[in-house]
């Protein structure tokens, strides 16, 4: 439908009052803490390589490594669901939601199959994030290297 | 001209079918909650010994069934007809359920209406006199419902405060020829409403005004007023669509309020952590077969108006944008 009548519109509006509203600052809090709880791990692991002799920049990829899997541990123990209904975008946006994102649809539909189950279905949640972000990040690139010639 | 037709929507049945037997299941939540004892069985867990949801489904919708059946004093062979329905992509749990049944079969959809809808047609079967005994079951599965229109359920994701939890059970009904009470005297087909709501996870405000629309269609088509009832329940309009329908109905002339309950509130306590309520086929038909029907056996309530809800959505209609069909259908079920 296109139009909306005058009925529809005083309707949509009475809705809008009504609706309840997420409870904004506790969301805000939970996120804060959760996700700076989470960011805080991946630092110590961090540390932890740079300080066997690593440079920060090759202590990153393993740092990752370890970030996606424990996301993926806790999304199979079935603990990162609860973690996220407590704590929202705090443990959507760091890596450890990106694993969840990925490890869950695989989880939920491993019962049609490997194939067109696992494999295909692994990627709905995840899929338009890659997608995007390896495109603008491709887009940045080209720019930034034009930039700098 | 239609003899049995009132109004322009409504039904009155000259030979109002009895409802003989029920029969309810549940999941583990909904035994939590303040209907537990009314259910004849409450599941341990979601997957009911099954390799998946959907198998569950199936089995807890077969089940009910035949605890209806057996409720009813019958046997399977003298079931002239199963209608039945539920959420999933082309009705699964219904066909395959029929499939093991041997029942002859008609299978429906009405979304979360479909109890009321199977219970509608069932009536004028059975009036008609097509039929003698007839079952009408739904059923709806939070894991098959999540997964089919949502997320999947290890997905750290928050809910809206208006989403709706989506019962885990089934209900089943046998209506019959025979002259016991209660039975279904009035029937009231709803119109397709759509108010312009386009958030699926704001279904009580979306089939709200469906809601209205019936229950004013109802008393204008009946002459009835809302004091002719002892209750009046609508499906699954959660907190925030019970707020709305009942405010808009006092707007219009109806005061329900001391009346009016809602399945989706009534199912789970507030506690449970369902935000605004139950919803799904199961929500009606669990709490009509089992808290409703025994007490309209035990004469606490005698006239009843089940107004259950149905929005029409797919996900591919969300996703194209599109707004929220929505339907209800109405049913009278009283002692006479």
């Amino acid at each position: 439908m296109s139009a909306f009548t005058k009925e529809q519109k005083d309707y949509q509006k009475l809705v809008k009052q009504k609706r309840p509203k997420p409870p904004m600052l506790k969301n805000i809090i939970a996120a804060f803490a959760v996700g700076g709880t989470i960011c805080a791990i991946g630092q110590v692991i961090l540390n932890f390589f740079v300080s066997r002799g690593m440079t920060p920049e090759q202590a990153g990829a393993p740092t990752s490594i370890i970030m996606i899997f424990l996301g993926a541990l806790l999304t199979g123990l079935g603990v990162y669901d609860k973690i996220g209904k407590f704590a929202g975008a705090g443990s959507v946006v760091p890596i450890t939601g990106f694993a969840n994102s990925i490890v869950s649809p695989a989880m939920e539909f491993k019962r049609e199959g490997y194939v067109f189950g696992v494999a295909a279905k692994m990627f709905v949640i995840a899929g338009p994030v890659l997608v995007y972000g390896i495109n603008s990040a491709t887009i940045i690139g080209l720019i930034y290297y034009l930039i700098k010639l | 001209m239609s003899i049995k037709k009132l109004g322009s929507q409504t039904i009155r049945f000259e030979n109002p079918p009895s409802i003989i037997g029920t029969a309810s299941i549940v999941g583990p939540k909904e035994g939590q909650g303040q209907f537990k004892d009314y259910y004849d069985l409450i599941l341990s867990d979601n997957i009911y010994a099954e390799s998946s949801w959907e198998k569950a489904e199936k089995k807890i919708l077969k089940e009910a069934i035949e605890i209806a059946i057996k409720n009813a004093d019958l046997t399977t062979p003298k079931i002239d007809y199963l209608i039945a329905g539920d959420l999933l992509n082309q009705i699964i749990s219904a066909g395959f359920a029929a499939r093991e049944l041997e029942i002859p079969f008609l299978g429906i959809y009405g979304a979360c209406s479909t109890l009321a809808e199977g219970v509608t047609l069932g009536s004028i079967i059975v009036d008609g006199g097509f039929a003698e005994n007839l079952v009408a079951a739904v059923s709806s599965h939070f894991c098959t419902a999540e997964r089919q229109f949502r997320f999947p359920l290890e997905l750290g994701n928050q809910r809206s405060p208006t989403s709706q939890w989506t019962v885990t059970g089934a209900g089943a009904m046998v209506l019959s020829s025979k002259q016991q009470n209660p039975r279904v005297t009035l029937a009231t087909t709803g119109k397709v409403i759509d108010m312009g709501e386009s958030d699926s996870n704001n279904m009580g405000a979306a089939m709200a005004p469906a809601a209205i629309d019936t229950i004013i269609r109802h008393f204008q088509d009946t002459g009835k007023t809302p004091d002719d009832y002892d209750l009046i329940v609508t499906g699954d309009l959660g907190s925030l669509g019970k707020e709305i329908t009942e405010e808009l109905l006092k707007q219009k002339g109806y005061n329900i309020s001391n009346k009016y309950a809602d399945c989706g509130v009534l199912i789970y306590y507030p506690e449970q952590d369902v935000h605004a309520g139950g919803s799904g086929c199961a929500c009606s038909a669990v709490v009509t077969c089992g808290y409703i029907f025994k007490e309209m056996l035990k004469g606490q309530y005698n006239k009843v108006l089940l107004i259950a809800t149905g929005a029409l959505l797919s996900t591919t209609s969300s996703q194209q944008g599109e707004t929220i069909p929505c339907i209800a259908h109405a049913i009278s079920l009283e002692n006479l």
